[in-house]
């Protein structure tokens, strides 16, 4: 993929007073324009005069690293030391900040590297050129002879910060066309040895996340939800909070979706909820069990296909004639809660025009139009400050807001005068929705005699994720929703007689983006499947996947490419000290290559130890290694940890779970080791942030199938499958 | 009630609830942002603090049952142990998301205060109290490592 500037200007905005600020960045359109005010262009780098270079980042850090990956770009193309570079997240401003590949301003599906990658070099680039023009200018002497270096220009004798220069600058025209650094002479681009720039703050506790905000006068809301989805309140009662110390009063939603529990601070907001009783009626919801729902997604594969989302099932039936073999299985994946470490919280507070907003913002312009919709103020007088998130895995972003609009109702209902914080406990995060959907697989294989597949019927039904949204015009054809079955009906392998079919769920139980999105059910699917297809013809993993990837598409060397390097990497063609088994998965997602082995050790009956991950990536150009290498560790574990234990089921419509100690997380002793290897790569940059999970959770199946038990139904340790 | 708590070396007078979590005490009233909830019920170790040097779990912590204690939070650290722990930490980008950071480095500076040379399976049993979702465990196990060799020195 390569993202194109070619329609956007260059535009830097001056102001000739002593404490001159050079501000650098890139107007819409196709006007050329040397020079306009602040709020007519998108600056992605500010330098004053006292020389600090601040690099303003359009996308939230949620741990992912685009704060220190963007800053990087700027510095590299300043001759920047990235300490000395400041990080300032943008305001909200879906015209300026936009995601080139959303169109609007937010951060999702493993792009804030690769949408930005020409950006933010280029506006550093530029910044470093008029830096270079205006000292050349102040000195006599030509560009060409002025350096940058450490925020230092020189020439010959001359040597000045670059602050010495900034009001200069500001009146100079920007560089239609910068030019940019020869890749060959990066020194911070690629370079393993670069540090993440939210260190410290992360580690002495100053680092300030939504759920810090403390505000004069703020009272805090709690939300008092339905217990099960769909489920409407009738009234409630809440004498007995009358007692709890800091209770303020509750309120019902107009939505008759919950009520609203204001207090004095979180604790209180708490206590008084927990002293509240609400009548439901559940005559809308989904009230159905754990059980039924399964067996609900079971039916649906096993009858025709609500939509064929490739070829029909004729053409895998007719392969399925020349089978002398066929392996059919079911799979089924629960639904999983997001669970990042800060519970979803925001602050709104009155201003003189408008709201701001205070959060660990994913999609400030969806946010915004959301506080725009319900409390009736132009987004432009609705200010969004993006705070740190505490982690999201996607569930700072929903189609609907939620969060945001219960915020919203909360400080509206609260008479809007004052601040109001939002707070979401533990349990209402796992009991809360927008899971990731519970989705069923079923596929059958057929295999001729050479051991070839002549036949790949795959079914699948789920809740679809886009329908319905926003997303739906371009995630969406022809009813089948890419959230269903990405990763499958475009499945790198080639193969004969491939039919996928898709059925929807049509639960009220909520679903959003989950780490991956379809990628975490499908790559599941198809790497088991690959992997029982090789055993059933008796021939080896790696080579087996390699064999279906001959066509020599750029896709498919790439892919083959990570599954060599997994394989050389992690000993695969060594034997096995005893008792041991190694599993492996390949699959791209979000433009990136990624492969696994998985060691483990023990048993299924008294614990299989989980010895070693190797991991085997191809992101492009690693802007920052040592990023690529922990977004591997973050993404494995995230995959990993749910596959062994994590589901969500229902009584009677209501969520089984409540907290972490039965929604158990991957703790530290459940990987020994991982190990990441990073294909050198000067192509344009792709996702980081999930590609890592598609292949963790197969991997770990096809290991421990060694064992004798091959998991198709998550978790696994509703196979009896324990883990030491 | 008026409680009176010492954090971080300075008196605190505050009127909560005796039966009020340390956590919010701290957070709340006291504004010391650094330590976190993450579950509310010391299943995650986001809130881990020192009361008189050990680790607690400050969202299960009574305030009426410190009141005797030197509490000290992410803020207030300044041990030989903790500075080497920081430093580690930020050696090897340890930090993701951050949000559990506060938790996991007091933890680790408790357990290295009371064991300076800890095994990986010390290291593994002490810190599974503290969950990281970004998982970001290999590197707080080596940062541990790291520091524990660096304490030597």
């Amino acid at each position: 993929m390569s993202i194109k500037l070619s329609r956007r200007t260059f535009l830097k905005t001056a102001s000739a007073t002593a404490s001159a600020t050079l501000l650098v960045g890139f107007k819409s359109g196709r006007l050329l324009a040397a020079s306009d005010h602040i709020g007519e262009f998108t600056p992605f780098v500010r330098i004053a005069s006292s020389g600090t270079v601040t690099a303003v980042i359009k996308h939230f850090e949620c741990g992912q690293g685009a704060a220190t990956g963007l800053s990087t770009l700027i510095a590299e193309e300043m001759n920047m030391p990235l300490d000395l570079i400041e990080i300032e997240f943008a305001p909200a401003d879906k015209e300026k900040y936009a995601n080139l590949l959303f169109g609007a301003q937010g951060t999702g599906g493993s792009t804030a590297m690769a949408n930005s990658f020409m950006q933010y070099r280029t506006a550093g680039a530029a910044a470093r050129e008029m830096l270079i023009s205006a000292a050349a200018q102040e000195w006599g002497v030509s560009a060409n002879t002025v350096k940058l270096n450490n925020g230092q220009l020189s020439s010959g004798e001359n040597n000045a910060p670059i602050g010495d220069f900034v009001a200069l600058a500001t009146q100079l025209k920007v560089p239609a066309e910068p030019r940019l650094k020869d890749p060959a002479k990066f020194t911070l681009i690629g370079n393993p040895n670069t540090n993440r720039r939210d260190s410290g703050p992360k580690t002495d506790g100053t680092a300030k996340y939504a759920m810090d905000i403390h505000l004069d006068g703020q009272v805090v809301a709690v939300l008092l939800r339905s217990p099960r989805f769909g489920g409407t309140l009738i009234s409630v009662d809440d004498s007995a909070a009358q007692d709890v110390p800091g209770f303020i009063r509750t309120v019902m939603l107009p939505t008759k979706t919950g009520a609203i529990v204001y207090a004095q601070n979180t604790w209180s907001a708490f206590q008084s909820r927990d002293a509240i009783s609400a009548e439901w009626d559940f005559s809308n919801a989904d009230n159905r069990s754990s059980d039924q729902i399964k067996s609900d997604l079971l039916s649906a594969v096993n009858r025709k296909a609500e939509f064929d989302a490739k070829g029909t099932p004729a053409i895998a039936a007719q392969g399925l004639e020349n089978a002398s073999q066929v392996i059919s299985k079911e799979f089924f994946l629960p639904y999983l809660a997001h669970s990042p470490m800060e519970p979803l919280t925001c602050t709104i507070a009155p201003t003189k025009n408008g709201v701001i907003l205070y959060d660990g913002c994913q999609m400030p312009s969806g946010a915004q139009a959301v506080l725009s919709a319900v409390l009736k103020i132009p987004t432009d007088n609705i200010e969004v400050k993006t705070l740190y998130a505490g982690g999201t895995f996607g569930r700072r972003a929903t189609m609907t807001g939620d969060y945001h609009v219960e915020a919203s109702l909360a400080f509206a209902l609260n008479g809007g005068k004052t601040p109001v914080k939002l707070v979401w406990s533990r349990e209402d995060d796992i009991k809360g929705g927008y899971y990731r959907p519970a989705v069923v697989h079923k596929v059958t294989v057929g295999i001729n005699e050479e051991g070839r597949i002549v036949s790949w019927d795959h079914r699948v039904a789920g809740k679809p994720i886009f329908k319905g949204s926003p997303w739906e015009s371009f995630l969406v054809e022809d009813g089948v929703d890419a959230s269903s079955v990405e990763g499958a009906r475009d499945t790198l392998y080639e193969i004969d007689g491939h039919y996928v079919g898709l059925t929807d769920d049509k639960s009220s139980i909520t679903v959003n983006w989950w780490r991956s999105v379809g990628h975490s059910h499908t790559a599941f699917v198809m790497e088991s499947m690959m992997d029982l297809v090789a055993e059933a013809v008796d021939q080896d993993p790696i080579e087996y996947r390699l064999s279906y990837l001959k066509s020599g598409t750029d896709d498919q060397k790439r892919l083959g490419g990570v599954l060599d390097l997994v394989a050389s990497n992690s000993g695969w063609n060594e034997p096995l000290t005893d008792g041991r088994h190694r599993g492996v998965a390949a699959h791209k997602s979000f433009g990136s290559y990624v492969a696994q082995v998985v060691e483990v050790s023990g048993d299924i009956e008294n614990g299989v130890v989980i010895e070693k991950v190797v991991c085997a990536v191809d992101c492009g150009i690693a802007v920052n290694p040592d990023i690529v290498v922990s977004q591997m560790e973050s993404a494995i574990g995230y995959g990993i940890g749910h596959v062994m234990r994590n589901e969500i089921t229902f009584t009677d419509g209501e969520v089984d779970q409540w907290n972490f100690p039965d929604y158990e997380p991957l703790r530290i002793h459940d990987i020994k080791a991982i190990e990441t290897h990073i294909v050198p790569s000067a192509l344009p940059p792709t996702g980081v942030g999930e590609p890592g999970t598609p292949p963790s959770g197969p991997a770990l199946a096809n290991a421990i199938a060694g064992m004798g038990t091959r998991v198709t139904h998550l978790p696994m340790v509703s196979n009896g499958v324990n883990f030491a | 009630m008026v409680v009176s708590l010492k954090v971080n070396g300075d008196k605190h007078e505050v009127d909560v609830p005796e039966w009020t979590p340390l956590l919010w005490v701290i957070r709340d009233e006291l504004k010391l942002t650094g330590t976190k909830f993450g579950c509310g019920v010391a299943s995650c170790g986001a809130c881990t603090v020192h009361a008189d040097g050990q680790p607690v779990r400050s969202c299960q912590t009574y305030v009426e049952d410190v009141v005797n204690s030197n509490i000290t939070t992410i803020e207030g650290v300044s041990s030989k142990v903790a500075k080497i722990v920081h430093k580690a930490w930020n050696e090897l980008n340890v930090a993701q998301c951050g949000y559990c950071q506060s938790g996991q480095i007091m933890s680790a500076i408790g357990l290295l205060s009371e064991n300076p040379k800890p095994s990986i399976e010390e290291i593994d049993n002490y810190m599974s109290g503290n969950v990281c979702r970004c998982a970001t465990y290999q590197r707080i196990r080596s940062a541990i490592q790291l520091a524990a060799k660096n304490l030597e020195g």
